[in-house]
């Protein structure tokens, strides 16, 4: 009994030691903000309190960091799958772009149908499908984009970071082509030089989100819609799809160690691909969400991050802040939204330019990725306390498989990413 | 409009000068990977540099105390120092801490590009242009027909970047240094063994790089198009890793390939002021789609540093 209780807290103790990277890479970023905040004349703590403020300091902040957290979540649901499968993936913003202009296009035609008799006795029915049927046609174009750098990687050994990069540019320039020419707003058309679509039908939006807590419910006045909810609930879908099903371990397992995977009869190539199309697939989202929910319109100032706000880039530090685990994921997500939200309110308030989030978002991700070398030493003397007492604790055949009821364990991501190599 | 209109020699001579910034960035990133380094941030070193060479010129020309050819001097000390000290922390995470190099590389590129931003946002404010690098005439060269325009007419920095190829070459084929660089990123167990200093190799190739990288963002910002603005490089720097694989980790091919983009991208912006019939998106993305088509058929044939992206740990 006691000991049972004892090996709980020590396991309890290993995890929370397991959240290192994240917190040292929290507490480096929060020094070396804090130094440059300092060298340009500003109070650190001034600017930190001003950004806690505008990201949850009322109920319409709270709402806008959820807003910006929600392609940021669904890009880093995407390249967790990604990282896990050793794909890196840092086409995120060019899969957002083809999943947005897929979806939009979907959502323009199927808004424009005339409700067929069937259905107009059920009212709402025909607005689910055209929302639905647009959200599949984003997920489509992006896995298409995505699968592509992996059909490269798997069949002719181009390196995905490069390619992806590429196909980002790529994607900007055919959105700015489509937005300026056959999916022009005919509003508009003319007066050139402003590239968006027409606006949504009601009927084609995601509806808001709104808690029905108090009077009026919360959120009731926000632009937070239902992408927030449909993105936690695919994170949850994906955390079970990667560790509890055998797709999923295969995923993982060619991340891990691709050579070992092969011999042990996986088909390296085809994951590959797959990993790469579910990761596609997800920014995807992330992009025809953010058209659905929010803008109804696609829009874009024509300059790279126009439409997607960079956020196919900050899915990538989500995801590693999240542990490269869906779930770890939406807590993440919402931070770095948070960061963002709040650094528009720093910049009004003590105008300190918001671009220094994505310098400490820089940061955190060579401070994350640089403090696994502390997890590693740790796993490999825990690897071999269990060859010691390989009686006592059996090794987990499955390759590690977190069990639903514990929290994510840390240190499982860490080690598996080690393995993953980016040529 | 014929051919005539579009390969004029006013496009082989802007090729050529497009070429400057993958060049330098290119050739350092060879150093660097053919050391088993992949450094991924050299877009973000190439904003750092761009910035630090642009405002150190800035400033010296604002205050007028510095003979002009003294300020462009110190701007590319500065550039090279700001690129050094990245490659340097570049270092650090992927040699010493062993952090993974793809990902790492991203921070690096995202910590220069906020960082070049907020500086330039905070230090300077609105865009404005310095006086750069002056086109240099030649003695008769310059004044040929033609060959003048593309080869004879362009600035300092032009030259030292074509310059620096076959010294890299050299560099790195027949002297001691570049056989340590080859053998550790080949086989660092065996140059281990040797008595080379995998760590310390790696080091010098990803500072190199790093300084490298600082030179072509002050090539563009205070030689080319001399001035600073928030994303000046526009993902140049990506472009020169994929023009190391792109070329097979060899100088020669290296810049022959940065040779070949710039020129794409001089043909573009040609289609683009003849108002050619072309939209003009699909001009600009020509230059990613032979990159792509270049990788696909490059990537079969040429043999990678063996221990490239892997951190070294010795056998215990």
């Amino acid at each position: 009994m006691n000991q049972a209780a004892g090996t709980r807290l020590a396991s309890w103790l290993n995890r929370l030691v397991d959240f290192a990277p994240v917190l040292i890479a929290l507490l480096l970023a929060l020094v070396v903000s804090s130094v440059l905040l300092v060298a340009l004349n500003v109070d650190p703590l001034a600017a930190f309190g001003f950004m806690l403020e505008g990201a949850v300091g009322t109920e319409n902040a709270t709402a806008e960091t959820l807003v910006k957290a929600t392609p940021i979540l669904f890009v880093g649901i995407g390249i967790t799958i990604a990282f896990r499968g050793g794909m890196i993936n840092i086409g995120g913003e060019g899969q957002m772009i083809a999943g947005a202009l897929a979806g939009t296009t979907v959502a323009l035609v199927l808004g424009d149908l005339r409700v067929p008799a069937e259905m107009a006795k059920t009212p709402g029915a025909f607005d689910l499908i055209i929302v639905t049927s647009a959200l599949i046609g984003g997920f489509l174009a992006g896995a298409l984009y995505g699968g592509l750098a992996g059909f490269l990687k798997a069949y002719f050994g181009v390196n995905e970071i490069l390619s992806t990069i590429m196909l980002n540019q790529i994607a900007v320039q055919m959105m700015n082509f489509l937005l300026n020419g056959i999916l022009l707003d005919p509003a508009v058309a003319g007066f050139n030089n402003i590239p968006k679509t027409a606006r949504l039908v009601t009927a084609a939006q995601l509806p808001r989100l709104a808690l029905p807590l108090g009077d009026p419910w919360i959120f009731a006045r926000t632009r937070l819609h239902w992408g927030l909810i449909v993105a936690i609930a695919l994170a949850i879908v994906i955390y079970i799809f990667l560790w509890r099903t055998s797709l999923g371990y295969r995923i993982r397992a060619v991340g891990e160690n691709e050579r070992a995977s092969s011999y042990a009869g996986i088909h390296v190539k085809r994951q590959m691909m797959l990993s790469m199309f579910l990761a596609g697939g997800f920014a995807g989202l992330a992009g025809v969400v953010q058209v659905l929910g929010l803008q109804y319109r696609l829009q874009t100032d024509g300059s790279p991050a126009g439409f997607t706000a960079a956020a196919g880039f900050n899915g990538i530090v989500a995801a590693l802040f999240g542990g490269l685990n869906p779930i770890g994921a939406i807590p993440a997500s919402a931070f770095f939204g948070g960061l963002l939200v709040g650094a528009q309110k720093m910049q009004r308030e003590i105008g300190v330019p918001a671009s220094l989030i994505t310098a400490v978002n820089g940061l955190i991700v060579v401070f994350v990725v640089s403090s696994e070398i502390f997890i590693l030493q740790r796993s490999k003397r825990r690897v071999s306390l269990q060859e010691t007492n390989t009686t006592l604790n059996p090794p987990d055949k499955s390759g590690g498989s977190d069990t639903p009821l514990n929290p994510p364990d840390k240190s499982r991501g860490r080690r598996d990413s080690r393995a993953q190599e980016a040529g | 409009m014929g051919l005539d209109d579009i390969f004029t020699a006013s496009v082989f001579a802007s090729a050529i000068r497009l070429a400057t910034p993958y060049i330098f960035a290119a050739l350092g990133e060879t150093f660097a990977q053919r050391s088993g380094v992949l450094n991924l941030g050299v877009d973000g070193i190439m904003l750092m540099g761009a910035f630090g060479g642009f405002y150190a010129v800035h400033l010296a020309q604002t205050a007028g105390v510095l003979a002009e050819p003294l300020g462009l001097l110190i701007g590319v000390l500065v550039a090279l120092i700001v690129g050094g000290l990245m490659g340097l922390a570049m270092a650090f995470v992927s040699v010493t801490l062993k952090a993974k190099q793809g990902i790492s590389g991203i921070g690096v590129y995202l910590f220069g590009l906020g960082l070049s931003e907020l500086l330039f946002q905070q230090w300077v404010g609105t865009p404005k242009s310095v006086a750069g690098f002056p086109r240099i005439s030649f003695p008769i060269l310059t004044d040929i027909p033609i060959l003048g325009e593309i080869f004879f007419h362009h600035n300092l920095l032009v030259y030292v970047a074509f310059a620096l190829v076959p010294l890299s070459a050299f560099v790195l084929n027949r002297t001691t240094f570049g056989l340590m660089i080859r053998a550790v990123g080949q086989n660092p167990e065996a140059a281990d063994a040797m008595g080379v200093s995998v760590t310390r190799v790696r080091y010098a190739t990803t500072t190199i790089g790093g300084m490298l990288a600082g030179l072509a963002g002050a090539s563009l910002s205070i030689a080319l198009i001399n001035l600073f603005q928030q994303n000046l490089t526009a993902g140049q720097g990506f472009i020169a890793v994929a023009l190391v694989y792109f070329g097979g980790w060899r100088p020669l091919t290296v810049a022959a390939g940065a040779m070949l983009f710039s020129f794409v991208n001089a043909l573009q912006l040609q289609i683009k002021v003849i108002g050619a019939d072309i939209p003009s998106e699909f001009a600009v993305m020509a230059p990613y789609v032979i990159t792509i088509i270049a990788l696909v058929f490059a990537t079969k044939r040429q043999e990678q540093p063996t221990a490239l992206t892997k951190p070294y740990e010795r056998g215990e």
